[in-house]
């Protein structure tokens, strides 16, 4: 469609059109703010918790574990250099043997979240699913944060869709 | 002939005064818009659609994704 709109515009007369072909999908997959009627909702982006530990596949379970409990946390999330995620640690897969390295032990291409979908959405998937927390990522797989399912049930119940 | 142009191209396009266009229907536009745009559905981008934009400045226009 903004193809259609910018050839349109330049017959009109304008004479520096740009079409951002990405579009409005982008921009919120990227977790960027909005206007309108829908940027009042809570959304999946501002409910995860940024401050979730992250380790790399090769590293020994037993640091990662040291260093995620002693944050007083019970999830990692694994990340490559550019931050895109490549697993999820959760408290079964931290229990594993300390010797082991963490692409051996790790829940692999785990389910994740774009930041703009609406906390009620979320609850109800990661209820239906079992999910205790799960990655929010942007569009090229970025890590944003992790939420967790009671904040997500919370937000969810207190805003509605 | 129109430019293509990425998410960051666009912000920095923007901070320098270029106008922005969402050509979605206005029921989408109403719901969830980038900041600072301005709502022109495709169906309705015509002769006095200069009128409401600035022919001397960068025009930016966008629809939902690529399709």
């Amino acid at each position: 469609m903004s193809p259609r709109a910018a050839w349109r515009l330049e017959s009109l007369g304008f004479g520096t059109v740009y079409d951002y072909k990405d579009g409005k999908l982008d921009w919120l997959a990227a977790g960027f703010a909005t206007e309108g009627t829908n940027a009042q909702k809570t959304r999946a982006g501002p409910l995860a918790r940024k401050d979730v530990p992250t380790c790399r596949l090769d590293e020994r379970l037993a640091g990662v574990r040291e260093r995620v409990h002693a944050a007083g946390w019970e999830a990692a999330v694994v990340v490559n250099s550019e931050r895109v995620v490549l697993g999820l640690l959760r408290s079964k897969e931290l229990a594993a043997d300390g010797e082991r390295l963490i692409e051996e032990v790790m829940r692999p291409g785990p389910s994740t979240f774009r930041p703009y979908v609406p906390a009620a959405d979320v609850a109800k998937t990661m209820v239906d699913r079992k999910l205790e927390s799960s990655p929010v990522t942007t569009s090229d797989g970025r890590l944003v944060g992790l939420i967790l399912q009671k904040d997500a049930v919370e937000a969810g119940a207190e805003h509605g869709r | 002939m129109p430019t293509e142009i990425d998410r960051e191209e666009l912000r920095r396009l923007v901070a320098g005064g270029a106008q922005l266009v969402e050509v979605l229907p206005a029921v989408e536009y109403a719901e969830d818009h980038l900041p600072g745009a301005i709502s022109i559905p495709l169906s309705h981008i015509d002769a006095e659609s200069p009128k409401r934009l600035g022919k001397n400045r960068a025009v930016i226009v966008y629809c939902w994704d690529t399709a």
